[in-house]
């Protein structure tokens, strides 16, 4: 045996060869000067970490998990896994301060706010209310909470749409997430007509949970553990059982699942993971298969400038949604710069975070407002808050957009 | 006159510093003389190992009690230089378990702990362990930093009076009639010859001690025996790993700071090899194939470095052949053996018993100049070791977590004494071990540092994955700052350090570590414009 071929390094960290690249595209790095940048904090520290425990720095709050310094990284180093990896391993295990429960409970959250939606939203609205947020819960009074809907979208699909799917040739399953269930049915809705209008039904899974990222990203890991089992039972289902693809609209949940599940929670999802979908690289294939086709409406013109989320990038989609919007007719689409929005989930939330996210988003910022478009695009729900937060164009998701333009024919 | 002392001491091995330390507090007017820096020999080319005596219990008792003994007040004087982790020795099937019971009655014999625990329980304590072991005994090994024992030596022996001289070489013994009175040495930066006198003159240059000794014209037949070791790039395991049967090739896994070592070979070489060690393929496979024996994770992670370093082993005076050696210490008073006075060496032993052969030749030169003070180096603790490592992180809170920690694990409560209050301070020169510009600062202005290599040997500079692709430039930045070289030397010491990391690298020069060292050679070659300065280097 060649003693050289067999002694090769299997621990991922160990292929960094110290370029820093990974730290140049760091965004919390250029920011703020507590954050060790993710060289430090990824390879560096764990051979640390792996002397003794207790050299974990609690600085490694500050990462997004937005993964460009894996995107950077020319050795394949999972930098961004490692970081995560730490906190889960090494970080302060009882980190349940009722903030971080209440942002990290997206699905508990929304469902208690969706029946009294337009009491809790005029109320997180008002100013006193805001203050005492900031005050107790050290969520920051200058963050624009998202609007709760008044009813979700699973009450209304079992209500208006369920019944009509099984009609379609074909089928489709919809992983809806907490965004467009407490958040935005409409995007749901939107969905729905699109694939309608190509001739597939859409159903639910059997159950679904919160994908979990914001679980993880907050230190309740079992509870994101419990939640992604759950998941990929209803998806294994779904695809083994009855056949079907499962899409998302919302990137981050697709990354989730596909990524974060066997590289964070270590549950392994290979049998499924191809079958897990983004809504807008389904449809471009679809289209592109020449399978099925559709019509549009009207060619006002439109100009779409088209914010590529950090997990899309990480995904290297940006191009399914941009080609998508680009078949629009009337449809001038404008590329930004692919560059963290600085929300990052409930990162953006936090008190003492804001001052960062608001200082990485602010060339995006100035780059929208300098673009004269119409409206922005993007597939991530937070990167849409932070934009409209922080611009003053409104942000939609493309399917929406492509939605609304759509021939109706059936 | 201030070139004369009461004894002048040749080497700046761990044995050289212990003896001005003990000398220095016995109130011994005291010189030593080193021809490189401190702990460039056999103290600073081995394991690292906190010997508990287990390895040689079965077969050299006297090694064993000593080593148990200096074991126990090593925690005590030098926790810094100290990481108290144990040790197992396990038996893979192929060993069988017969050895065991021998050795753990013979470990009980020469006072050394062995607990017999069960292969499941190793496993759990040691999840790196070879899985397949059959039966393992936990022992008090541990991991020692002959960098920072060295060092601390040093800095107490200077702080009792003691003068240290590196880069100082011994070149010719004076002598009168049948006394050595002085010697003539050369200061390589001053570029100039000098004379010291005094009462006793030791040699405590390890190996080299035999060529030094030849000066003098006494023979002391050393047998120089390379032992090639490997630095993997993490902490593999955090136990001491051993084997359980007859001390053989290989197999010894030491855990050490951020990395762990296996070790060693052994092979004789000439006298006139000691200089120029070179590690072959084959010593790199056998520690490889032996060392994934007690840790088969071994075979999968990246190796850093490879290095060999020389046993002082003596031959019996009885015995000219030179066949049979010995492990223990040798205190040779050549008055009496060889009628040469105001002489004496100092050799054999190990790492592990550097205070007590320091002790011994020290109560030699006592008797000798008629000094009546007892020894102290067993109770008073070294510089750094005063305090404990908690009080002293209460006093450097403003420096980031990792840079306090490492700060204390290598001066221990002296990394006080590190500026460290504001971002320019506490920014680093080396990441992978965590070196701040105060640190690097504080070792040039406190731990004589002559160069980039002298530099490493105190702050773990250019010891991390990197190799020095990072923080050399920077170091050699700080350096020409602080010590007002000329860019021209600077530029020459960041040469010749790039190029002694290459020297550890090449024997292993494959995979994610050759990658690296191309990564480094084209910043510094290309981007940095070094390749000039290699030619010029080359062409002298």
């Amino acid at each position: 045996m060649n003693i050289q071929q067999n002694s090769v390094s299997e621990n991922n960290f160990e292929q960094c060869i110290k370029c820093t690249i990974c730290t140049v595209y760091c965004p919390v790095a250029a920011v703020n000067p507590n954050y060790p940048g993710p060289k430090q904090a990824g390879p560096d520290g764990e051979r640390l970490r792996l002397k003794q425990p207790d050299f974990f720095d609690s600085a490694l709050k500050y990462c997004l998990n937005c993964k460009r310094c894996e995107v950077a990284c020319p050795s394949n180093v999972r930098i961004g896994d490692i970081i995560q990896m730490a906190r889960i391993k090494y970080g302060p295990q009882k980190n349940t301060s009722l903030r971080n429960y209440v942002l990290a409970n997206t699905d508990l959250v929304g469902s208690l706010a969706t029946p009294f939606a337009p009491l809790v939203n005029t109320a997180v609205a008002l100013k006193p209310v805001r203050f005492m947020m900031d005050k107790v819960m050290a969520i920051d009074h200058r963050r624009v909470f998202p609007k709760y809907s008044h009813g979700t979208f699973t009450s209304w699909y079992k209500r208006h749409a369920a019944a009509a799917q099984a009609a379609f040739p074909k089928q489709v399953s919809f992983f809806h997430g907490c965004y467009v269930n407490y958040n935005n049915p409409q995007l749901g809705k939107d969905l729905i007509r699109i694939m309608n209008a190509l001739g597939y039904g859409v159903q639910l899974l059997e159950k679904e949970k919160c994908c979990g990222v914001a679980l993880i990203s907050n230190g309740l890991y079992k509870q994101a553990k419990r939640q992604a089992e759950t998941n990929l039972g209803s998806i294994r289902k779904a695809v083994t059982n009855d056949g079907l693809d499962v899409i998302t609209t919302s990137s981050t949940c697709t990354f989730t699942i596909r990524d974060e599940y066997p590289h964070l929670l270590n549950l392994q999802n290979d049998d499924v993971r191809d079958r897990i979908e983004l809504a807008t690289r389904y449809l471009y294939r679809l289209i592109q298969s020449g399978e099925v086709s559709w019509k549009f409406r009207d060619a006002q013109p439109l100009r779409v400038a088209y914010h590529t989320p950090c997990h899309m990038e990480k995904m290297g989609w940006a191009y399914y949604s941009i080609e998508l919007l680009r078949m629009i007719p009337g449809v001038e689409v404008t590329v930004l710069d692919s560059q963290c929005c600085g929300i990052a989930g409930t990162y953006g939330f936090k008190k003492e975070n804001y001052a960062t996210s608001q200082a990485i988003g602010a060339p995006l910022f100035r780059q929208i407002e300098e673009s004269g478009v119409d409206v922005v695009a993007t597939d991530c729900e937070t990167c849409k808050w932070q934009i409209e937060m922080s611009t003053s164009k409104p942000c939609l998701h493309p399917l929406s957009i492509l939605a609304s333009r759509l021939e109706l024919t059936k | 006159m201030n070139n004369t002392y009461d004894v002048i001491i040749i080497g700046g091995g761990a044995t050289g510093a212990g003896i001005a330390r003990d000398c220095s507090l016995r109130g011994i007017k005291a010189l030593l003389l080193e021809r490189s820096d401190i702990s460039t020999g056999a103290t600073g080319r081995n394991h690292g190992l906190l010997h508990s005596g287990a390895r040689y219990a079965v077969t050299d008792r006297e090694s064993a009690e000593e080593c148990i003994r200096e074991n126990m007040i090593l925690r005590k004087i030098a926790s810094h230089c100290v990481e108290e982790t144990d040790g197992l020795f396990i038996s893979l099937p192929e060993d069988g378990l017969e050895y065991q019971s021998v050795f753990v009655e013979a470990c009980r014999r020469a006072g050394i702990r062995a607990d017999v625990i069960d292969p499941e329980e190793a496993k759990r304590l040691e999840p790196s362990v070879n899985p397949a072991l059959v039966g393992a005994v936990r022992v008090p090994d541990g991991a020692v930093d002959p960098f920072r024992l060295t060092s601390s030596n040093i800095l107490d022996a200077k702080a009792h009076g003691a003068e240290i001289r590196t880069y100082t070489e011994v070149k010719e013994f004076i002598r009168e009639q049948n006394r050595i009175v002085g010697v003539r040495a050369y200061d390589y930066r001053a570029k100039s010859e000098e004379t010291f006198y005094a009462q006793v003159i030791i040699n405590a240059g390890g190996i080299w001690g035999h060529g030094i000794a030849a000066k003098a014209g006494v023979t002391v037949n050393m047998l120089p025996a390379k032992g090639a070791l490997l630095i993997f790039g993490h902490r593999v395991n955090n136990l001491v790993l051993n084997r359980c049967r007859k001390p053989a090739d290989a197999d010894i896994l030491v855990p050490g700071d951020t990395i762990s070592l296996i070790g060693t070979t052994s092979s004789k070489i000439p006298y006139e090899e000691i200089d120029h060690m070179i590690i072959t393929p084959e010593e790199v496979d056998i520690l490889l194939r032996e060392g994934e024996k007690l840790s088969p994770q071994l075979a999968y992670t990246r190796i850093l470095r490879a290095y060999a370093g020389v046993r002082p082993l003596v031959a019996s005076d009885d015995d000219p052949s030179g066949r049979t050696v010995s492990r223990g210490i040798v205190l040779l008073d050549h008055a009496q053996r060889d009628g040469l006075e105001g002489f004496i060496t100092i050799t054999g032993g190990k790492l592990m018993t550097y205070r007590l052969m320091a002790e011994w030749a020290t109560d030699l030169v006592c008797k000798k100049i008629g000094v009546d003070e007892r020894c102290r180096t067993a109770e008073i603790p070294l510089p750094g070791s005063a305090e404990s490592k908690e009080e002293t992180e209460k006093k450097i809170r403003n420096k980031p977590i990792a840079q306090r920690r490492s700060a204390i694990a290598r001066h221990g409560d002296l990394a006080a004494r590190m500026k460290g209050d504001d971002y320019a301070k506490n920014s680093l020169v080396c990441e992978c071990e965590e070196v701040s510009i105060g640190e690097v600062e504080y070792a040039m202005e406190n731990l004589s540092v002559n160069n980039l290599v002298d530099l490493r040997r105190r702050t773990r500079v250019g010891m991390g994955t990197c190799q020095g692709e990072l923080c050399a430039c920077r170091a050699a930045g700080l350096m020409g700052r602080k010590n007002s070289i000329c860019a021209k030397k600077a530029k020459a010491d960041l040469v010749s350090f790039l190029n002694e990391r290459w020297k550890g690298m090449a024997p292993i020069a494959w995979g994610d570590t050759l990658r690296e060292s191309e990564y480094t050679a084209w910043v510094y070659e290309s981007v940095c414009g070094l390749s000039d300065e290699t030619e010029k280097i080359a062409t002298k």
